[in-house]
């Protein structure tokens, strides 16, 4: 009873309680992060019901088999991302830092497949800003839809980004044995800030890629 | 405490392979031409995924009531913000000059 009381904040009083307070915070905080990107969400439907055939257009020059592979890889950092929080709870230190390296490899992985499409984009004069040209006879407001793209996908590349810093801190922490069953609310909040990160691609990969293939 | 809110590892995965399943359905079904519809599979589908994530890997399964309401406000906001925003757009009608 005392040794459990001493991992307790003083202002808490279990750490039952101070786990709910812990992860209600960080729920609170992806909330506003929903809004966050809601706001560009908002805009890019009101331009897709106002210019519907160059959102089309715009869809066709996204390369999809790159977009479906970062999905995937995506989704399985994910996977990753919970498999070392299970490692944690159960107190498998090596097992837990190695699920965390491979989360943030797939992370890094997920950010040079999109580095590699910015770049293509840019060889191709698609890229806003940086000697932007659109092909012949494509409406006007493709440069709208490709504006969209890059400012969401980079928005969420940079939240990609900071993710992959906080779990390479866990692994680095969690191999020190910061970490212990009773103890890990860290692993626990910053893999509900991943998966955050996960599900915000989740829309963004049909919204952006998958307008019109038919 | 911490049992109760842990997915076993069989629910990891399974959940994994029910995302990959609905990847590859969605991929599959842009090739399909439903006309209008086409938003609203999309859609549909990213719903289910995310909360599959939301469930399983976020562990909202096994999390209290206040974790509940607390992520679907979050979710109950961006309705406001996108019905509202999206209503004007759409019921928007050419008026004549004024008189």
């Amino acid at each position: 009873m005392a040794e459990s009381q001493s991992l307790v904040a003083h202002h808490f009083s279990t750490l039952e309680q101070e786990h709910d307070a812990e992860t209600m915070g960080m729920w609170v905080f992806l909330a506003t992060e929903v809004l966050f990107f809601g706001g560009l969400f908002s805009v890019y439907t009101v331009y897709r019901v106002i210019f519907p055939g160059a959102w089309d257009a715009g869809s066709r020059i996204l390369d999809l088999n790159l977009g479906t592979l970062n999905t995937a890889v995506l989704l399985g950092s994910s996977l990753t991302m919970a498999l070392a929080l299970h490692a944690a709870k159960l107190g498998n230190r090596r097992t837990m830092v190695f699920f965390l390296l491979v989360t943030a490899s797939l992370g890094t992985l997920f950010l040079g497949v999109k580095g590699f499409e910015y770049y293509h984009k840019y060889t191709e004069h698609l890229l806003p800003g940086l000697g932007f040209q659109l092909p012949n006879g494509m409406p006007v407001q493709v440069g709208l839809f490709l504006r969209m793209y890059f400012v969401m996908t980079a928005l969420h590349a940079f939240h990609l980004f900071v993710g992959i810093g906080l779990v390479l801190v866990l692994a680095v922490f969690g191999w020190r044995g910061k970490f212990t069953p009773l103890k890990h609310s860290p692993v626990e909040l910053i893999g509900l800030y991943w998966h955050f990160v996960d599900i915000v691609w989740i829309f963004l990969f049909p919204l952006l890629y998958l307008i019109d293939r038919s | 405490m911490s049992q109760e809110t842990t997915s076993s590892v069989r629910t990891l995965i399974l959940s994994f392979l029910a995302l990959m399943v609905l990847l590859a359905l969605t991929v599959w079904g842009s090739f399909i031409d439903v006309g209008a519809w086409r938003a609203t599979v999309a859609v549909v589908v990213a719903i289910a995924k995310a909360l599959i994530v939301m469930i399983f890997f976020m562990h909202l399964k096994g999390s209290n009531r206040l974790i509940w309401t607390v992520a679907g406000a979050g979710f109950v906001w961006l309705s406001f913000l996108l019905i509202l925003t999206i209503g004007d757009f759409v019921t928007r009608v050419p008026i004549g000059p004024g008189p």
